[in-house]
């Protein structure tokens, strides 16, 4: 499980811990089932605090990605792809609202963005098409 | 594990209106400090702050001038061997015996502590990659940090104290250290009390931290509340000015013109209000990190 922490950018080392792994398991790098490290593994491994892994796993279970089981260990749950849909549209929004926020500064209109958004997928989706055909 | 420093837990450190001066300047002013069993506490500083000067009297190394420090509820200047066979203790200058082998300092510092760990004194000579042989003299810098630490955790202390254990070692050796500190809370009920400038290091290993500035506490809180209380926000005002418009709750400022970045202290919606009452938008907000909120406390 590939975790960075970051002191740099202010983000609680909690939080970065549980979108990390929300992340992991958006992308399906951790499926229902699999085991996260034990607490003090992972403080070790981090260098953290293992009260702030301790806080992150709470909020996972909290938030259903995760649970303990009886025999000791923390396990990604088995609810698979409908929440992590729900996590990958929280992570567009969290994106999206930026970019709203972003361009009303700069004046431009939802009408703009909206075109822009469309004008880019084709750029984007042209230039995979090259790719694909020069393998 | 998970309640450290509750307020319920015993004080294991209690200063109370510590002075200390030096000639005539003042290094401790008036200080108080309550650290609770449990966790990690970070103490944190710039030069001259007083960081070392609390800690040597913790340590019992220096007699209040006026006040008082209890460490585990005795007087370390009076009980040195109730207090100090029960702290493990690495300086900033690290000062061992350079004439010993690093066995003969092993077997040295075994002959203080009835709670000596033997098997876990080799287990970090090995960790450590300490050779048993070695004269402490000779050893690098980072070796000389793991021959302290050794002695210093291999008593199993009930508290530790690291008086800027990282400073001058390069990101292995901090590693080691930094880890040492991880395994000392992971075992119930231990406490670690450590000193550094290095906010990034606070930030990662820290439950709780106080800033002392001036020989004086003047932030003391749990990391968490910490960072959730302190953010930047980013004001545009109708005109341009050439101070920043004051606001209430303002622990810094910079910025020019119409536009003004603030660093406040909790309570964001009302500073938030504040700013919109007085005709300005919110442009931006962000977190920050430990250091950007020790710069906004001590220069603000």
């Amino acid at each position: 499980m590939q975790i960075r922490i970051n002191t740099h950018d202010g983000v609680p080392i909690y939080l970065q811990v549980v979108n990390q792994i929300k992340y992991l398991v958006a992308a399906g790098r951790l499926s229902g089932g699999d085991e996260l490290p034990a607490i003090r593994t992972l403080a070790e491994t981090l260098i953290v605090n293992p009260n702030t892994i301790a806080r992150a796993y709470r909020e996972l279970e909290h938030a259903g990605i995760v649970e303990k089981r009886r025999t000791a260990g923390t396990f990604v749950t088995d609810q698979g792809s409908p929440l992590a849909r729900k996590e990958r549209m929280k992570i567009l929004t969290e994106r999206v609202d930026q970019l709203l926020a972003e361009s009303e500064q700069m004046n431009v209109g939802l009408e703009e963005i909206v075109k822009l958004l469309g004008q880019r997928h084709s750029v984007i989706t042209k230039a995979k098409r090259k790719e694909g055909s020069d393998d | 594990m998970t309640d450290s420093f509750s307020e319920s837990s015993t004080p294991i450190v209690e200063v109370q209106g510590l002075t200390r001066r030096f000639d005539d300047k003042v290094a401790l002013n008036d200080l108080s400090l309550t650290v609770h069993r449990g966790g990690v506490f970070g103490l944190i500083g710039g030069n001259g702050a007083g960081k070392t000067t609390l800690i040597r009297h913790i340590l019992g190394m220096f007699k209040a001038q006026s006040g008082s420090v209890k460490v585990f509820s005795l007087d370390p200047v009076k009980d040195p061997v109730g207090v100090l066979g029960r702290i493990g203790y690495l300086s900033e200058d690290r000062d061992l015996p350079d004439w010993m082998r690093v066995h003969q300092l092993v077997r040295y510092s075994q002959a203080f502590y009835p709670n000596w760990d033997s098997a876990y004194a080799s287990e970090l000579m090995d960790a450590f990659d300490l050779d048993p042989k070695a004269k402490v003299k000779s050893l690098s810098r980072g070796q000389r940090a793991r021959a302290g630490l050794l002695v210093a955790l291999a008593h199993r202390p009930e508290l530790l104290v690291l008086d800027e254990p990282s400073s001058g070692l390069d990101p292995v050796v901090r590693r080691d250290i930094l880890g040492s500190i991880i395994r000392t809370i992971a075992d119930d009920g231990r406490t670690v009390f450590f000193s550094s400038h290095l906010l990034d290091e606070v930030e990662r290993v820290a439950d709780r931290v106080a800033i002392i500035h001036h020989g004086q506490i003047m932030l003391n809180a749990g990391m968490d509340d910490i960072k959730q209380s302190h953010r930047r926000v980013t004001f545009r005002f109708n005109e341009s000015t050439s101070e920043a418009p004051a606001i209430h709750g303002t622990l810094s400022c910079e910025g020019s013109g119409q536009e003004w970045t603030y660093v406040c202290d909790g309570q964001l919606d009302q500073f938030r209000n504040a700013g919109q009452a007085i005709g300005a938008a919110v442009v931006d907000e962000a977190a920050l990190t430990l250091d950007e909120i020790f710069v906004a406390r001590v220069s603000g």
